[in-house]
């Protein structure tokens, strides 16, 4: 008995320490995440306001000018909330698994980028805050990202949701195949 | 529906820490919280991130739709415009092409310990919603409301039972990614 639980104990740490799951297993995860948002908070997975929230405190902290006249700060009030707390979550998730198989690790370039534009750490966050940027207010345009449209949108067949995510990869692909020069 | 719960508002705050813990964990096995990764998927040469956002979706719908029939929880659907879903959608590929990450596997990059995630990625996106927040005022009258999309879910739109499209989807997904393994994708 003892021993058969040692048993299944060492088979669940194999199974978390392990480097990638198959994406089936890992997604499946997240759509049963979807179902507890749903159930628990009466929320769907969402992550783009959060960055808007966090731009809004910092925003706040260094003058209240012009907030109160911006009615998109009343729409997303400049707080801690359920979501923000979710991303927070997100890093802390992200940590563990990766500390678990021992991949966290320190690092400033991605190896298809310095394999691309070299190793000067200053290019790549140039790209990455351009990047960003193009992101955060397509994001907020769109009225979601890859998760409020892309998993939980999609996942209550809005049609909102399904032509902005179509749309989101149109605009990615047509990106990423410039920006690497495939054709 | 779990009323209580959902207006305890220090309970819920961890309640989204630990969903969001888990959603972290996911995506980090997954391997999307990885630029290599995802510019894969937008070069079509790696299908990964179609597959994890493909499983969500399908395992989510069958449990999201119950919870909603029976009343457990509400329906939440951000309804757009074409102007908002297209050109939004467009602009956030680009970002996304040029990122490589999205803002949800961006946290959890940064909790991989990737700084050009947290220095690059992260300051960029809460900048570009400042910048979008700015807009605001001028593009809601504008932009935002050009051709409001008139039905809220695809199975409005097609005037089928919600039950069935579900059914559909679950069968179309499956043969899909049955599709994309049988061609090595």
């Amino acid at each position: 008995m003892l021993l058969s639980m040692e048993n299944s104990g060492n088979i669940m740490m194999e199974f978390l320490t392990q480097v990638t799951w198959s994406p089936y297993i890992a997604g499946a995860g997240i759509g049963v995440l979807s179902w507890l948002s749903f159930y628990l908070s009466n929320k769907p997975l969402g992550c783009s306001t959060t960055y808007f929230r966090t731009y809004g405190m910092l925003r706040k902290a260094v003058s209240k000018k012009g907030i109160d006249e911006n009615p998109y700060y009343q729409k997303y009030k400049p707080e801690i909330e359920w979501q923000w707390m979710l991303v927070l979550g997100i890093v802390f998730g992200a940590f563990i698994s990766s500390y678990l198989s021992g991949v966290f690790e320190l690092k400033w370039i991605p190896d298809m980028f310095s394999g691309r534009f070299g190793d000067n750490p200053v290019v790549r966050i140039i790209v990455a805050i351009a990047g960003g940027i193009l992101m955060g207010f397509g994001a907020r345009f769109a009225g979601g990202c890859t998760s409020g449209h892309g998993i939980s949108g999609t996942t209550q067949l809005s049609l909102t949701s399904i032509i902005a995510v179509i749309f989101m990869f149109v605009g990615g692909i047509a990106t990423a195949f410039l920006i690497y020069g495939v054709i | 529906m779990a009323e209580n719960l959902h207006k305890n508002k220090s309970v819920q705050l961890i309640i989204g820490l630990l969903i969001g813990i888990g959603f972290g964990f996911f995506l980090q096995k997954g391997g999307v919280t990885e630029y290599d990764v995802i510019i894969s998927q937008l070069l079509l040469i790696d299908f990964t991130v179609v597959k994890v956002i493909a499983a969500a979706v399908l395992v989510g719908m069958p449990g999201v739709y119950l919870l909603q029939r029976y009343g457990y929880a509400k329906k939440h659907i951000n309804k757009g415009s074409f102007g908002t879903a297209i050109i939004g959608g467009l602009i956030f590929g680009v970002g996304f092409a040029v990122l490589g990450l999205c803002p949800g596997t961006v946290a959890g990059a940064v909790g991989q310990g990737y700084m050009d995630a947290l220095f690059g990625g992260v300051v960029g996106i809460i900048l570009g919603t400042g910048i979008f927040a700015g807009l605001y005022p001028k593009l809601s009258s504008g932009i935002l409301n050009y051709k409001p999309i008139k039905h809220e879910t695809l199975y409005e739109l097609l005037g089928v039972k919600q039950a069935y499209l579900i059914v559909f989807c679950l069968i179309a997904g499956i043969v899909i990614l049955y599709a994309l393994e049988y061609f090595g994708l």
